[in-house]
């Protein structure tokens, strides 16, 4: 698992590559969070479009990261997710929490209202 | 004649990634499709860390915990996979199996493994005992086009 990491307007981008399972569950929750310590940023999307394996630990990390940054007041939006991964996501109601856009940029325009939220039900 | 095989390996999480390989490739020669390996390796990889994250979670000395994992493949292009621990057990089985429940709060788990099974999988039955570990069976049937 790869994080790299991409600042576009007010919002912390988390390009995620590679394999997220209960063992980079962790290194992946702690770098997306120091990140956007480090960067002052509230705003987060996490871009799964390089992403080749996920199980419900990678649920946990996204409604993790959701719960952190409503309370902080922020904005958080998915994109780049896979036929499979909206399935996952699905099956746990993530979708009906969490804006999901096809890529980042896309993400970037809910996030700052140039577009209107679909929410899946 | 029935495959099988069979691996034992330490209660690591870096055996994770190890352990659904493993299924993947040895249902191979069924020649799954990209989603039937995907669901495969998704379900093995809920089970084998659902044995590392609270099978030994009251294990202080890890030296000996270890993860067995069973794979069938029978007529049909029917898959059986057992994954089991000598672990906790688990106390209340149907309410470790309902969605969202999880005891592992402080590690933001999704209590979604159980339901990943269940639903990437065409069967799925646990058995435990407390004090004597868990065994998950899940059962797959893929498509298979030729049949001998």
């Amino acid at each position: 698992m790869e994080v790299n990491f991409r600042v576009y307007e007010n919002i912390l981008i988390a390009c995620v590559k590679g394999e997220v399972d209960h063992h980079s569950a962790a290194p992946l929750r702690h770098t997306i969070d120091e990140s956007m310590q480090i960067f002052g940023l509230d705003n987060l999307v996490m871009d799964f479009s390089g992403v080749d394996f996920m199980d419900s630990s990678g649920i946990g990390v996204i409604l993790g990261r959701y719960k952190r940054i409503s309370k902080s007041g922020g904005s958080f939006c998915i994109s780049g997710c896979s036929g499979y991964i909206e399935k996952l996501l699905e099956m746990s109601g993530v979708l009906s929490l969490i804006p999901a856009a096809e890529d980042y940029e896309s993400a970037a325009d809910i996030i700052n209202g140039r577009q209107q939220i679909c929410l899946e039900v | 004649m029935d495959n099988v095989m069979k691996i034992e390996f330490s209660a690591l999480a870096e055996n994770e990634a190890f352990a659904r390989a493993v299924a993947a490739s040895f249902v191979m020669p069924l020649d799954p499709t990209v989603e039937e390996l995907t669901e495969i390796k998704t379900a093995v990889s809920e089970a084998v860390s659902n044995c590392i994250i609270h099978g030994y979670k009251d294990w202080g000395n890890r030296q000996n915990a270890r993860v067995f994992m069973e794979c069938s493949m029978l007529k049909g292009g029917k898959v059986v996979i057992k994954v089991r621990d000598e672990g906790s057990g688990i106390e209340d089985i149907k309410k470790a199996m309902e969605p969202l429940f999880t005891t592992g709060s402080e590690e933001e788990r999704s209590g979604m493994g159980f339901t990943v099974m269940e639903s990437f999988m065409d069967k799925l039955v646990v058995e435990s005992e407390k004090g004597k570990g868990t065994t998950v069976i899940m059962t797959k049937y893929l498509d298979i086009i030729s049949v001998e």
